[in-house]
């Protein structure tokens, strides 16, 4: 039997360059959707394997890797991910925003602030965001070619016409340097303000779909709304239970069977250092008799 | 006090390791070895070779074993490992014509040049369940007469011009690869074909039978289904001329159906072509009819049914990204999810408000 051997991040060299093109058209066009060969990844499609992908082809030796996946380090997926690049790749990993040079995510975006040596891997489901209004590719990618975003208008506008409100939550379209309407893969939206002007490169890899498409340092993204309905950045009105923050986004935790809730940060690393920090502030503190 | 969803590396430990307890079973039991898959559940390790794109009878055992018998799971295993291996090459077109042919049958024509060779069919078997083993009831397999040279059906009706031609591959062309290409539309027919090849048997079953009930209706004769090995050729630059690399087993079906033709060319009938590895003959049968459907547009029929829509089809064949997709719904999606939560409990409290409120004239139309 041919006994398989892999290279370093598991993908071969000629498919790394490959996937490396790809990214580099999506840089220099910022918000566009650049078709690449993706691989079959040992994991299943839908669960990551356009971000690894990408992960796969940037990690260096030197690298520090951090996954997470609804904001966590230590959801079941981000730890698989983790250990899949562990075990091909060898690099170090963290769970500290500050202390990565790469993290892949799934839905979310870090609370801290990402640094001009980072880059932000996103893993995307369905990349194009005018999928939803027209299923074929052929007329989507038309309306692309030609900016015509008359339709996605119409439906945010249909929503506030029924609702009052847009009633799109996630995976809320931008439009990236002016020109391409992008879908941010399912963050909510609460995380869209991070995008714009973010001084980390955002990549975002769709394996399924075979689409890479990428934000460059310090470019404008622009959440889609109107003059009458800007843009509303959706947070839950309250504090973290663990660390008291007023300012992340919080997952709500059902505590019994009797209605009882409390909100904790997603971010875990943002959750932890907040609390790390209380903690050392208390310790320097003098104890008064 | 609240425990967040710690823990996940030795959970999934711990999963792994009941399942590598549960897919070994009953300790009592002697395991499966590699080669009863391979010689008692050949139709098993065939599908898996086709829909894996990797022609490795022992690899597919292996993720058959491996997958619980699970077989899309198996052929994702064989997939994974497929897109690590290094390419050297496309091979030369193989000749089915000169097929070492296992079984072959027409239902067009009564007898034709070679005969109709049965071989090894579930066809007229009566599907009775008997609990005696294959070790009692086994006879000796009787020997098929050696019969000539067997040429294909549709060539027969070529030479007349009953049919069309079969597309030559453009000599010089480059064959798609959508494995190392992304699939663009519209798509031609090599990626088509490569596409329905690694499509999901049970898809394309359910398509191919459409069209059938009227969805795309093409009028088809299994004009030939034929099974059993062929030589497969390379030409390595440095040579210039192909050298042989071995043999694999495929089954090959050729559709024939309604007619084509226009105002330039007589009427004739049209093809449909399906080609596995193995023998997935089932399948063969469903890919040539979804084949013909797809080329609605080639040949300026009206296209309406989902058969016949090549985004539709070829988008949605593989089960390995269905799967992959669909299944992702298990992962967590707390943070989407939220931001809904939030969006519904804000409207339902309006809508409370409003219907507490006196009735105030439509705002907007």
């Amino acid at each position: 039997m041919n006994a398989p051997t892999y290279n370093f991040a598991y993908l071969d060299e000629q498919t790394k360059r490959m996937i490396r093109r790809a990214i580099l058209k999506a840089v220099a066009i910022p918000g566009y959707q650049v078709p690449f060969a993706s691989r079959e990844m040992p994991m299943p499609y839908g669960w990551g394997t356009g971000g690894v992908q990408v992960t796969a082809s940037i990690l260096g030796p030197d690298d520090v890797l951090k996954v997470i996946d609804q904001g966590s380090d230590d959801t079941t997926n981000a730890v698989s991910i983790r250990k899949f690049f562990i075990r091909t790749a060898g690099v170090r990993t963290t769970t500290s925003t500050q202390a990565a040079t790469v993290i892949q995510t799934r839905h979310r975006i870090p609370e801290a602030a990402l640094g001009e040596n980072q880059i932000l891997v996103y893993q995307v489901p369905i990349p194009e965001p005018l999928r939803f209004l027209e299923p074929r590719e052929t007329e989507t990618r038309r309306m692309h070619a030609l900016a015509e975003y008359g339709l996605m208008h119409v439906k945010l506008y249909e929503d506030i016409a029924r609702h009052g409100h847009i009633a799109t939550t996630y995976a809320y379209p931008v439009k990236v340097d002016g020109r391409y309407v992008m879908d941010p893969s399912p963050t909510p939206k609460f995380d869209n303000p991070k995008m714009d002007n973010c001084a980390a490169l955002q990549v975002f890899g769709a394996g399924r779909e075979k689409r890479i498409y990428a934000i460059p340092p310090h470019t404008a993204v622009h959440s889609l709304d109107f003059d009458d309905h800007p843009f509303e950045r959706y947070r839950l009105d309250g504090s973290c239970a663990l660390c008291g923050a007023t300012d992340s986004f919080l997952d709500e935790v059902i505590t019994d069977d009797r209605g009882s809730r409390m909100f904790v940060c997603s971010d875990t690393d943002y959750c932890d250092t907040r609390r790390a920090r209380s903690h050392a502030a208390e310790a320097k503190e003098p104890a008064h008799d | 006090m609240y425990v967040a969803a710690k823990g996940g590396e030795k959970a999934i430990e711990n999963a792994h390791r009941l399942l590598a307890h549960e897919r070994r079973g009953d300790p009592s039991v002697p395991e499966l070895s590699l080669e009863q898959i391979t010689e008692q559940l050949t139709l098993a390790v065939d599908r898996v070779m086709c829909e894996g794109s990797l022609y490795d009878r022992e690899l597919a055992a292996l993720a058959i074993k491996q997958a619980r018998g699970d077989l899309i799971e198996a052929i994702f295993l064989l997939r994974a490992f497929r897109a690590t291996l290094p390419r050297f090459g496309g091979s030369e077109p193989i000749d089915t014509g000169a097929m070492a042919v296992r079984r072959r049958i027409s239902a067009a024509f009564k007898d034709l040049p070679g005969g109709q060779v049965l071989g090894a069919t579930f066809d007229y078997t009566h599907r009775l369940l008997e609990a005696t083993s294959d070790s009692e009831s086994a006879q000796e397999p009787a020997r098929a007469p050696s019969v000539g040279a067997m040429p294909r059906l549709t060539d027969l009706l070529g030479a007349d011009g009953l049919i069309e031609g079969s597309p030559q591959a453009n000599a010089d062309g480059r064959i798609g690869d959508l494995t190392h290409d992304p699939l663009n539309f519209p798509a031609d027919r090599d990626l088509r074909l490569q596409n329905l090849a690694r499509g999901d048997e049970g898809f394309l079953l359910a398509l191919g039978y459409s069209t059938q009930r009227g969805y795309g209706r093409t009028h088809p004769f299994a004009g030939e289904i034929r099974h059993g090995e062929v030589e497969v050729e390379f030409t390595p630059e440095e040579l210039g001329f192909p050298v042989p690399l071995g043999r694999i087993t495929v089954t090959e079906c050729q559709m024939i159906n309604q007619f084509g033709g226009s105002g330039a060319q007589s009427p004739r009938f049209t093809r449909g072509y399906g080609l596995t590895f193995g023998h997935c003959e089932r399948k063969a049968m469903a890919i040539a009819l979804v084949d013909r459907a797809l080329r609605a547009r080639e040949l300026a029929e009206e296209i309406k049914a989902p058969a016949q829509d090549e985004e539709f089809v070829l988008s949605h064949s593989d089960n390995v990204q269905a799967t992959g997709f669909v299944e992702h719904l298990k992962l967590p999606h707390y943070v989407d999810f939220q931001a809904e939560l939030g969006l519904l409990r804000r409207l339902r409290s309006e809508f409370e408000r409003d219907a507490r409120a006196p009735s105030l004239p439509e705002a907007a139309e």
